[in-house]
């Protein structure tokens, strides 16, 4: 219910930290503090930017960015919610898994990228690979408390109500963890898309993370610049993005208690 | 309704259970009948939930036996409403024998404007206050002909005015719509003021200590003759009232 009353200064306001924050990076640049091959100047980047879209090279690196992780992510999610759902239901399962996942959830998925390449090669194999490894286990994780935390109430009202079996997963399980899922959906989406940046740079032969390491090779500050400007602006979209689903009527319950 | 003649919804006979080593009933015998409405107070542990989740199957006897009859249903302390569901889709949830169409929209608003409520059907459970919340619970468990209703401290969360309120409108829901009723409270005086029988249990493992009938027709004013007389006796029971009073006396 409580809707923030947002001023309509708000938008606005929003603006003046990346304008102070550009306007201080062009007058350090303007400077010359550091060497102008080191330490690339905004409008320079800005052409480099304005080049890039125009070549076309910016959006076929985008679209690749975007593909892996979709894929990688979606697998994840496709995978990681019923394991959790399974894993959340019974404490055998838990006993007997959770250890395996945990283990997994804490081994950093760059680990995985010699084997990535040694078992997948280049391109966009390694990259969902990776990305589903990221993505994965939290997802089980997060599922599997939000399943094991369900109050029991809600199972004895549906059960005095006449609800079982596959009624019970869509009308009390799913919408219960609901808010919970959404919240994990959030931080491994932002997962996914550090994770694809990083395989992109070893194991791409295009997408953003490639175009980062390309721009260092050939020593286009600028492009490397513009491309990391392109990363987080895209991480913040897919967020802003996701942070929807949060906003339908059903699952606002489990936010504002 | 007179209260011995009535079809028994509800029949415990020798129910124990005991967790661990702690017996919480031990050869309990009670008997429910139709349109009656019974109260259980007593310390606290001393299985009275237990007895509840019992009656509603959630829970089995290591030994004797629970028989119900009819549609039981529980009506809990804490929130008990789907908060991913309007209050509107709660009740309809209540309904869910009744065939989808009309009919079961219209009983639906019916028990909302029950409670006054129907200008809340499109807001969910967390834009209720607690009392609000605890209304349409109570709609929703009464909606569609339930024959017992199992209510555990229904009113416990609520503040002191709101709970005489909703004492009020329980009493008022069943004038309208007769249900046989089981009433676990640690609030005695709501006891003797809802209630045909007060059941006073003891501690582990409970038996029942002494039943306090109420011959005054309901609803009743919680300062009825009756209900103060019944309150007293109640606590006298328990050990209360004495020491109360010598309190009192040397302050």
């Amino acid at each position: 219910m409580n809707e923030p009353t947002r001023s309509h200064r708000g938008p606005w306001l929003a603006l003046i930290g990346p304008a102070a924050l550009i306007l201080a990076w062009g007058a350090l640049a303007s400077l010359h503090l550091f060497p102008p091959s080191l330490f690339p100047h905004p409008l320079d980047v800005a052409r480099g930017l304005v080049a890039e879209v125009r070549s076309g090279r910016l959006l076929d690196d985008v679209i690749a960015s975007l593909f892996r992780v979709m894929v990688g992510f979606l697998l994840a999610v496709g995978l990681g919610v019923p394991a959790g759902l399974l894993l959340g239901r019974s404490l055998a399962a838990r006993q007997a898994f959770l250890p395996i996942v945990n283990f997994f959830r804490s081994l950093s998925p760059l680990a995985w990228i010699p084997f990535a390449i040694l078992w997948l090669g280049i391109g966009d194999p390694p990259a969902i690979f990776l990305i589903f490894m990221a993505a994965v286990f939290p997802m089980i994780l997060s599922t599997c408390a939000a399943v094991a935390n369900i109050p029991s109430v809600y199972f004895r009202v549906a059960r005095d109500l006449g609800i079982e079996g596959t009624e019970l997963l869509r009308e009390v399980t799913l919408p219960a963890i609901a808010p919970q899922v959404i919240t994990a959906l959030r931080v491994t989406a932002g997962l996914s898309w550090l994770v694809v940046v990083a395989a992109e740079m070893i194991a791409g032969r295009d997408g953003l993370g490639f175009a980062v390491w390309d721009a260092r090779n050939g020593l286009r500050i600028d492009l490397l610049a513009a491309s990391m400007v392109v990363i987080g602006l895209i991480g913040v979209g897919l967020d802003r993005l996701l942070v929807r689903l949060s906003r339908i009527p059903s699952v606002r319950w489990g936010y504002e208690r | 309704m007179s209260a011995d003649t009535g079809e028994v919804l509800l029949r415990l006979a020798g129910a124990r259970v005991s967790y661990g080593p702690v017996g919480v009933l031990d050869g309990l015998e009670l008997e429910v009948r139709r349109g009656e409405f019974v109260a259980l107070v007593g310390p606290s542990g001393c299985g009275k939930t237990t007895l509840l989740n019992l009656a509603s199957g959630w829970l089995r006897p290591q030994a004797g036996t629970v028989e119900t009859r009819g549609r039981v249903r529980m009506v809990f302390q804490q929130d008990g409403l789907f908060p991913w569901r309007t209050v509107a889709e709660n009740v309809l949830l209540g309904l869910r024998h009744v065939a989808p169409g009309p009919e079961r929209t219209r009983r639906a608003a019916a028990l909302l404007e029950l409670v006054s409520l129907s200008s809340f059907a499109g807001h969910y459970p967390h834009q209720l206050s607690g009392g609000m919340r605890q209304r349409v619970e109570l709609v929703r468990a009464l909606a569609g002909d339930t024959d017992l209703l199992l209510m555990d401290e229904p009113f416990s969360s609520l503040d002191y005015l709101t709970r005489l309120r909703m004492r009020a409108e329980l009493a008022r829901l069943l004038r309208e719509q007769p249900r046989t009723v089981v009433l676990v409270t640690h609030d005695i005086e709501e006891a003797a003021q809802l209630a045909d029988r007060v059941l006073v249990l003891s501690d582990r493992p409970a038996h029942i200590r002494d039943e306090v009938r109420l011959a005054v027709p309901r609803p009743r004013q919680a300062t009825d003759p009756a209900v103060v007389g019944a309150v007293h006796r109640i606590l006298t029971e328990l050990g209360l009232e004495g020491e109360a009073r010598e309190t009192a006396a040397d302050a």
